[in-house]
């Protein structure tokens, strides 16, 4: 059930805090670990999903909110575009299970990513199918913003290959 | 169901993961065997404040010790323990056959000295949920042959 990952997801989060001082160094582990998960993930989810491909970033973007999120962690964030040249989203997320048992952050960890993992999971997922993207915390409830957004970049290269073998 | 997926694979990055930080800092594997006990038993504790908020109170020991066989067993790994033995004097033997964790691993005797690693945290979980209800315990685990575990 999710409840047991949500609470695990915290034990790991306090384990992390205990060995590493630095909230950066907290973060850079939970991205690598989320790293680990989602190059993983994503065998498991285009198995389970069996979706076309995605001909477009945002395409791609819709399926991450839509499909992967719903698959796994029960909430639908909303996609908004925020760049002319069509590569960088932004998921919206104003329901957060990750954070379900966690009222805030203790004073001493105020940079902490919590969610960082997933921006990490992101990343290795979309890694696995070829697009290179830059994933991070735009906003973060827990740290007093009024919703939680993850912004991801699509970096240029797979764009340029493709262009290439044309 | 997609959930263990996610669960599977956290913990297997959990165990990868501290284990690479010790190699690279102080290099002591028992503490990370510690380490990761003792978030199962954070884990179990919460866990079953949750799972036993409308239950009935339990009789006795033998019993709670089937609700963890059946009803928390079941919630966490999708299936019940295959064989519960007990001296009836304090110690217990929960076997299953097909431990979740360990079935993506191997089936049979190849990767056995790695099977520890991945069992510490549900030794905590269960340490965790029985301190929640009252019970002081030790729990170890042994793998003879995977995926099997008692």
């Amino acid at each position: 059930s999710r409840e047991l990952f949500v609470i695990t997801y915290g034990a790991l989060v306090a384990q992390l805090c205990k060995d590493y001082e630095k909230d950066e160094d907290v973060n850079t582990c939970l991205d690598r670990m989320g790293y680990g998960i989602g190059v993983r993930l994503i065998d498991d989810f285009l198995a389970r999903s069996a979706v076309k491909k995605c001909r477009s970033y945002s395409e791609t973007a819709d399926m991450i909110a839509q499909v992967a999120f719903k698959m796994y962690l029960g909430v639908t964030p909303s996609v908004s575009c925020s760049s002319a040249a069509g590569n960088e989203f932004s998921l919206i997320l104003d329901k957060n299970p990750l954070v379900d048992f966690v009222e805030e952050l203790p004073a001493e960890r105020a940079s902490l990513c919590y969610c960082n993992l997933l921006c990490g999971v992101i990343r290795g997922a979309l890694e696995m199918v070829h697009l290179a993207a830059e994933v991070t915390f735009l906003q973060d409830r827990l740290k007093g913003d009024a919703v939680t957004e993850i912004g991801i970049t699509f970096l240029r290269k797979a764009e340029d290959r493709k262009q290439k073998r044309n | 169901m997609a959930d263990e997926a996610v669960f599977l694979l956290l913990h297997n990055e959990m165990v990868a993961g501290l284990y690479r930080a010790a190699e690279q800092g102080e290099g002591e594997n028992g503490r990370c065997t510690t380490k990761l006990e003792s978030m199962g038993f954070r884990v179990g504790q919460g866990l079953i404040e949750r799972f036993t908020k409308d239950t009935a109170r339990f009789k006795d020991e033998l019993d709670i010790m089937k609700f963890i066989c059946k009803d928390f067993w079941t919630t966490v790994f999708k299936k019940q323990i295959d064989n519960l033995r007990t001296n009836h004097q304090g110690i217990y033997v929960l076997q299953d056959n097909k431990f979740r964790l360990l079935t993506h691993m191997s089936a049979g005797k190849q990767y056995l000295e790695h099977a520890p690693k991945y069992l510490a945290f549900t030794c905590g979980l269960i340490r965790g949920g029985l301190s929640n209800l009252g019970i002081k315990s030790i729990v170890t685990a042994e793998v003879s042959s995977m995926p099997a575990c008692k």
